[in-house]
């Protein structure tokens, strides 16, 4: 019960997706014109989210190691499907509001992510709470990006007009002003130092500026290899310099307690 | 001629992938930093996005719609992606090795990048014809390729410059995405 409670805090707190990890960036900055279409795709990946948690977490014994990813991206596709077409079923404007968004659900990096990072390592309950944290970790976000947007922009609240149409600022329920509010976002995450993805140093060569936390790509992950051998392969030379300087230092001292001695032999 | 040019402009300008339909921003925010592995970056998910509207149209037309199977479109599009990019690696590698060796590095990174199933499933439901799908595949792509190189171009710039401390990194990044996003709404008027 407790890994339960600790899986939902850890999704919607903790590694909150959208704030800390910075997941699922394409669905944050597109559909949060409004705070109910935020809401609404939060709502729908969160589904799909403890759905495929649940079933990979089933066939965990069963997929073979060597063909996860694509094996996890089918049942995820499936998942995607079946949930589209029940949008599409019963609620239809949702479904054209989100449009594309909804299949492409599939390539959303935080399903993924979790597949590969805890549903395929662990029982199934468990999974299902670590996907439905991770659900409303991201429809909080959406939701609070959308409910910033649509105030701005148009004025409301979950369409409910709360500041007069001359006070607009139509900017903001467009293309650039969804890039706009993530930026300040994230630099008020950077300037009170809380945890975020954007926070981490960035001190990679490799092609994708080697920002993992930003990042559960599953197919890169020999660039988190690559990047994890720089950080130990940095780590022992800063030792192995701390060391030489330490031995240096040490061999100075000597040569200066010796030349002492030689001194004080001399004035002997 | 005219329509196609109509795609040209729109899938290129317009609408740019980036810029006003969000897609594939993970690589274009995260891979921007050079103007020369932004170029790379770009090249290769051009390479890849043309070839995929290629091969997902057929499929779509010839398969999957006179069996009935349209609902399937999610799945068998995302396979035939993963397993092209798998397959134009090999390809590159045993084929064209100097070409591996620059876009090498980008290619499994292109499979979960959103562009790729999104221009494929938008061809379809904007109801166009293979030249057109093409078409608007690769200059959807370019669209991509132009937007992540001058981004890469103003990153080189940025470094030089004296940026407010909490802004450093991400959040100057997006900055520039949303002046540039406001620079390409210019180009609304072009349709």
């Amino acid at each position: 019960m407790n890994t339960c409670v600790e899986r939902l805090k850890n999704g919607i707190i903790t590694e909150n997706p959208t704030f800390v990890m910075m997941l699922g960036m394409c669905p944050t900055l597109a559909v949060t014109s409004s705070a109910i279409n935020g809401l609404g795709m939060g709502l729908t990946t969160a589904a799909v989210l403890v759905l495929s948690n649940a079933f990979i977490s089933l066939l965990r014994g069963v997929i073979p190691d060597k063909v996860r990813i694509p094996a996890f991206i089918v049942i995820v596709a499936s998942f995607v499907t079946v949930i589209q077409l029940l949008l599409q079923g019963f609620l239809p404007s949702l479904n054209d509001a989100l449009g594309v968004y909804i299949p492409l659900i599939v390539v959303n990096c935080i399903i993924l992510g979790r597949a590969e990072a805890y549903a395929s390592k662990n029982p199934v309950i468990p999974s299902i709470f670590d996907g439905l944290g991770m659900g409303l970790g991201f429809t909080f976000g959406l939701t609070c990006i959308g409910i910033c947007r649509e105030i701005l922009g148009a004025g409301a609240i979950f369409g409910k007009q709360i500041i007069p149409e001359d006070f607009h600022i139509t900017f903001f329920v467009l293309a650039p002003g969804a890039f706009l509010v993530l930026a300040f976002l994230t630099a008020i995450q950077n300037k009170l130092k809380l945890p975020s993805a954007t926070n981490v140093e960035q001190d990679a060569n490799i092609a994708c500026g080697g920002n993992c936390a930003s990042c559960v790509g599953s197919a890169c992950a020999a660039n988190k290899g690559i990047l994890e051998a720089e950080r130990v392969a940095a780590k022992a030379a800063k030792a192995q310099a701390a060391k030489e300087a330490a031995a240096k230092a040490k061999a100075a001292k000597e040569a200066a307690a010796k030349a002492k001695e030689a001194e004080g032999k001399e004035e002997k | 001629m005219g329509e196609l040019f109509v795609i040209v402009v729109s899938s290129m300008l317009v609408s740019n992938v980036v810029l006003s339909q969000f897609l594939g921003i993970c690589p274009f925010l995260g891979v921007s930093k050079k103007v020369e592995t932004a170029a790379g970056m770009g090249a290769a998910v051009t390479f890849v996005i043309t070839l995929s509207c290629i091969i997902t149209y057929p499929i779509q037309k010839c398969v999957l719609d006179p069996l009935g199977l349209g609902y399937l479109q999610t799945i068998a599009f995302i396979l035939i992606i993963a397993a092209l990019v798998q397959f134009v690696e090999m390809a590159l590698k045993k084929f064209m090795p100097a070409l591996y060796e620059s876009l090498g590095v980008f290619l499994p990174l292109i499979t979960t990048n959103c562009a790729v199933l999104g221009v494929a499933i938008k061809n379809i439901s904007n109801g166009y014809n293979f030249i057109e799908s093409v078409l608007c595949g690769f200059c959807t792509a370019v669209g991509f390729l132009i937007a992540i190189v001058i981004m890469a171009g103003i990153r080189e710039r940025i470094e030089y410059n004296d940026v407010p401390n909490s802004f450093k990194g991400t959040p100057i990044v997006l900055v520039t995405a949303s002046l540039m996003a406001i620079a390409f709404c210019g180009f609304a008027g072009l349709v």
